[in-house]
């Protein structure tokens, strides 16, 4: 019960803070990427703003033994920079720079921009599905 | 004077007076940008402190379909997230203009190649971009230049090329 509160929690100033910091609004993320014309650099703020916190937060966690309500602490292990990752990414961009959503603003739109949202977030599960079924 | 084109989101409202919500102009806003950023962050720091988790959305999104036994973690935060989404429209509704008239297909589209290479990638940009580069993780950094180099690219091609959402 303490996990699901503490990730529900975690959650719901995720979904604040992109709401405030208007990363979830798709027109904001292309004013971003987009640096013909009008180019809007906030979103350079949100990733630092975020960066802000997370680089010393994991400084001192890296040597936590165990989070407060699991046994250990799930850090990432692969190191290996491959083929899926980089093709993965480059996909991924793509997508990001065709419709302005990546995964989180498109959960957040759900509350003010539903159809788009969910549009969008179904093909996001066919598209990971079909992933796994071409990977394997 | 309003100027011929629209140089800022207040222009593009003079000049598309019936379709004032889908400005493609966006304004600088450094001040909640940087407030927003700082509780993202905030939040990744809690979710590792807390449950000993990444915050990447993509992965949770991708593993509530697929990896039956560890779905509880991820529904709450994604419920938690939708929420506070929820909270933020509820005390400024209005606040985040509701894009319409962007092309379905193109929309589809966008959804497979982010469903696809988040998976293939492994991350998005709170697994890779908030949370890896934070880690120093080699694969992170990588993986967000690629995302990032792609994103400007291709909306720069899609707007100004293909004339789409613009």
């Amino acid at each position: 019960m303490k996990r699901h509160i503490l990730a529900a929690a975690a959650g719901v100033i995720f979904g604040f803070g992109l709401c405030l910091s208007h990363m979830a609004d798709p027109q904001k993320v292309l004013a971003f990427l987009d640096p013909v014309g009008h180019w809007d650099p906030s979103l350079a703020l949100v990733m630092g703003g975020a960066l802000l916190v997370t680089f010393p937060g994991f400084l001192v966690l890296r040597r936590w033994q165990r989070p407060w309500a699991d046994k250990i602490m799930h850090w990432p292990s692969a190191t290996q920079i491959d083929r899926p990752l980089v093709i993965g990414a480059a996909l991924f961009g793509i997508g990001w720079g065709i419709g302005g959503y990546c995964p989180g603003p498109a959960l957040a739109a759900l509350t003010f921009n539903p159809r788009e949202a969910i549009i969008f977030l179904i093909a996001l599960i066919v598209g990971g599905l079909a992933a796994d079924r071409l990977a394997r | 004077m309003v100027p011929a084109r629209p140089e800022t989101a207040a222009d593009f409202d003079r000049l598309n007076p019936e379709d004032a919500i889908v400005s493609y102009i966006t304004d600088f806003t450094p001040a909640v940008a940087l407030g927003g950023g700082l509780l993202i962050g905030a939040a990744a720091v809690l979710l590792m402190a807390g449950i000993g988790r990444i915050a990447g959305i993509s992965g949770m999104l991708h593993g509530l379909v697929s990896d039956g036994g560890n779905r509880g973690w991820r529904a709450s935060f994604l419920i938690g997230l939708v929420a506070g989404a929820a909270l933020y429209v509820l005390i400024w509704p209005g606040d985040i203009p509701a894009r319409h008239g962007f092309p379905t297909l193109a929309l589809i589209v966008a959804g497979l190649l982010v469903g696809a290479g988040t998976r293939l990638g492994s991350g998005c940009t709170s697994g890779h971009g908030v949370c890896g580069i934070a880690r120093q993780s080699p694969r992170s950094m990588t993986a967000t230049g690629i995302f990032m180099a792609c994103g400007v690219v291709t909306a720069i091609v899609v707007r100004h090329l293909l004339g789409i959402g613009s």
